[in-house]
């Protein structure tokens, strides 16, 4: 991590749909910023958005008080997206160099979902963007529920905390559920880790 | 000290915990819901044995909170900003019977309408009933004025407002804990009739609250709560509210705020405060989270010969919630972001869930109603508020809690007949039944169909205070038997269903029918309130 006099700071988009486990995504980043004694926000969006419909989550990390609960626009460095339509919702929130990690897996409720091909290329046209079949590589591992969490092993390299922390807090949030998923969800990460191609 | 990730809602409710209350009061309200859960699902405040019950609506809810500050004891009532409209009758009077034990009241509201029926902003009512307000601008601050909350409550012995939004009540941050605090004995009021608000005691009281307004703007002024940030550039100066005050300043995080700022966070503000900012500048901006309060109360209707921007002259837009762009546009900077739209990117709105009740609720009431002719169904708020949208296109209404059987009394008085209502289990307990009697009262030609689904889904699976009871609440209403009938909403049982609806809505009655499933994704929880339900029953 960068000297702590300087400023440093990542501001992380989480979306999809509900149920897809943004939430544990945004768990697993926060005990992992409390490890690392630096300053977070992170915002969620409940409500009627948990029927079938979009959600977000806003992650602020820093060494110095964040002010904004939200992102501003063009200030995100990275948008880990469990659901690749989902992802380009939020490109705006993006800056320049900002990075797009996207499932490659339609979460289809809806009757006029766009061509998957259209919605694959407008993220790869983005500066820093990597479709990832998340449920595929989870699945191989044993579980697709853990898709998000292959995600997050992706975004690893980016978010300027070191990885074991994010393994220990995957150990503290799933700890109660057993050993058993806590070693699926630390395996998804680490194979996330690898998929990670700049 | 305890440093622990919290989100605003939880922040307050550990708050609570930590300054000793003996018990809070709840309906459950996005955003406000996650206050009351948190207390009844921490080990501490079960340690401190402290009460944390649903009550029916947030009527109830401040009400029974009045009987514990009556007791002495530490209380906290909670809910949605429109919440507080229901409630208003016992808050607005707790205002002039005063606090015996601290009392706060948290209302939370929700500026872009992210799960509202409107925005109102909730610091009205607190001017509206004279008592302190406290507006934390984030979670550390919600923390710590609950704290200070309950020390002005039982100071000058009355109830506090906390006003919060949904920013706050859902975003998460590193809070620092205070030492828990001891409850208060059980201790009555010093004048046994403080409480009673005949005329004649009603008049004291509330010449006693109105003695009380000098120290509460005394308190805010000295609290330093409210402050002055000053500034070396005197062309302006900006008042800034609340959670607005982060929006001003991510603009600012690497550079100088060039002008001073006025920081308000509690009310009534102390009039000399604001005159005293106001005289060292030359103009006058105010960011307010919600309605444009203090904005108004600057500008007056003579104006005081200075400009005033603010949400009433179009510096910032006076509907919705604010963020950081809109001040950075506001004081015209530029923010480096692409513009790019996708004419594909098809919106994804909420809807009910695959397997869920309503579905099929909605699908055997649409066939029954085909003999009839359109917009007949008023309905009410939850989850089956979707039935507004297609495929279902059921419903033609959605104004306020119970208000689907009391508007279809109307219409049916009106001429529309059959009139239909559509609320769900928890809703109808919450404010329908005294529409019930409305109708039974009448014998209105009315066919209420109550989507019953064993729990409040809306907000996440609360415990419905109707579990096990519908019937005999119905009955009890006075209700004829013979036209109170429980289906089974699947689809195998469709046709039978259709059936059952149409005899109701060809009855020149009353009636009701209770469409019972339990909800789809809160099975679990719906198992443990019917282990708790059959504990309480085993006490009667």
């Amino acid at each position: 991590m960068e000297n702590a006099s300087k400023k440093f700071k990542k501001d992380i988009i989480i979306s999809g749909v509900g149920g897809q486990g943004i939430v544990s995504i945004a768990s697993v980043i926060g005990f992992a910023t409390l490890e690392a004694k630096l300053f977070f926000k992170q915002s969620e969006v409940h409500g009627m958005s948990q029927r079938g419909g979009d959600v977000q989550s806003h992650f602020r990390i820093s060494n110095k008080p964040i002010y904004s609960d939200l992102i501003p626009m063009g200030a995100a460095d990275i948008i880990i997206s469990v659901e690749p339509l989902e992802a380009l919702r939020y490109v705006n929130y993006l800056q320049k160099d900002g990075w797009v990690i996207a499932n490659k897996n339609p979460f289809n409720n809806i009757s006029n979902y766009p061509d998957l091909e259209k919605v694959w290329n407008a993220i790869e046209e983005l500066p820093n963007s990597l479709i990832i079949d998340a449920d595929e590589e989870a699945r191989k591992l044993g579980s697709s529920k853990s898709a998000n969490m292959i995600l997050l092993g992706v975004a690893s390299h980016l978010l300027g905390i070191e990885y074991q922390m994010l393994e220990n807090a995957i150990r503290t949030l799933f700890g109660r559920k057993g050993e058993k998923i806590v070693d699926i969800n630390i395996q998804c990460l680490n194979r996330g880790k690898e998929l990670f191609v700049k | 000290m305890r440093k622990l990730p919290l989100m605003g809602d939880e922040a307050i409710a550990q708050a609570a915990i930590d300054a000793g209350i003996s018990a809070i009061y709840a309906y459950p309200g996005t955003p406000s819901t996650e206050i009351t859960e948190y207390v009844q699902k921490s080990k501490q405040a079960k340690e401190q044995k402290i009460v944390a019950h649903w009550s029916a609506n947030e009527k109830t809810a401040v009400e029974t909170a009045i009987g514990v500050s009556y007791a002495g004891k530490r209380t906290m009532a909670c809910m949605k900003h429109v919440g507080l409209n229901v409630a208003a009758d016992p808050f607005m009077n707790s205002a002039i019977t005063g606090a015996n034990g601290g009392m706060i009241i948290v209302s939370a509201d929700d500026p872009s309408m992210h799960s509202s029926q409107n925005e109102q902003d909730s610091r009205f009512y607190g001017k509206f009933a004279m008592i302190p307000v406290l507006e934390p601008h984030d979670q550390q601050e919600a923390y710590d004025m609950v704290h200070y909350g309950f020390d002005i409550s039982e100071k000058y012995g009355t109830p506090v407002l906390m006003r919060i939004t949904t920013r706050l009540a859902h975003s998460r941050a590193g809070v620092t804990l205070q030492e828990p605090k001891q409850p208060n004995e059980l201790k009555m009021p010093g004048d046994l009739r403080q409480f009673v608000l005949l005329p004649a005691l009603a008049r004291n009281r509330y010449s006693l609250l109105l003695g009380k307004q000098e120290y509460f703007k005394k308190e805010s002024a000295e609290s330093g709560f409210n402050k002055l940030i000053d500034a070396h550039d005197k062309s302006l100066g900006v008042i800034v509210s609340g959670i607005a005050y982060n929006y001003l300043m991510e603009n600012f995080q690497d550079k100088n705020f060039p002008h001073p700022i006025l920081r308000i966070t509690q009310y009534p503000i102390s009039e000399k405060m604001i005159q005293d900012f106001v005289n060292s500048v030359d103009e006058v901006m105010v960011i307010e989270e919600g309605s444009p309060i203090i904005e108004e109360q600057l500008r007056g209707f003579m104006g005081f010969g200075k400009n005033v921007k603010g949400r009433l002259d179009g510096t910032l837009p006076r509907q919705g919630e604010l963020n950081p762009n809109i001040l950075a546009e506001a004081f015209g900077f530029d923010y480096e972001h692409t513009n790019k739209t996708y004419d594909f990117l098809a919106t994804r709105p909420p809807q009910l869930c695959p397997g869920c009740p309503h579905i099929d609720s909605y699908t055997a009431l649409n066939e029954a109603m085909q003999e009839y002719s359109k917009g007949r169904v008023m309905s009410d708020i939850g989850c089956y508020t979707l039935g507004a949208l297609p495929p279902f296109n059921s419903i033609n209404s959605c104004v306020d809690m119970g208000a689907s059987i009391t508007m279809a009394k109307g219409a049916a008085d009106a001429g529309l007949v059959p009139a239909v209502s559509v609320i769900g289990d928890s809703t109808f307990i919450h404010s329908g039944i005294t529409g019930l009697i409305d109708c039974i009262a009448h014998n209105s030609p009315v066919t209420i169909l109550i989507v019953d689904n064993e729990v409040v889904a809306m907000t996440g699976g609360q415990k419905s205070l109707s579990m096990g009871r519908l019937e005999s609440i119905i009955l009890g209403c006075g209700l004829n038997p013979l036209h109170l009938q429980i289906i089974d909403p699947r689809k195998k049982y469709h046709k039978e269903n259709v059936e059952i609806f149409k005899k109701e809505l060809a009855y020149m009655g009353t009636s009701v029918i209770i469409a019972r499933r339990e909800c789809i994704v809160a099975l679990d929880a719906i198992k443990k309130y019917k282990t708790e339900n059959e504990i309480i029953e085993e006490t009667k």
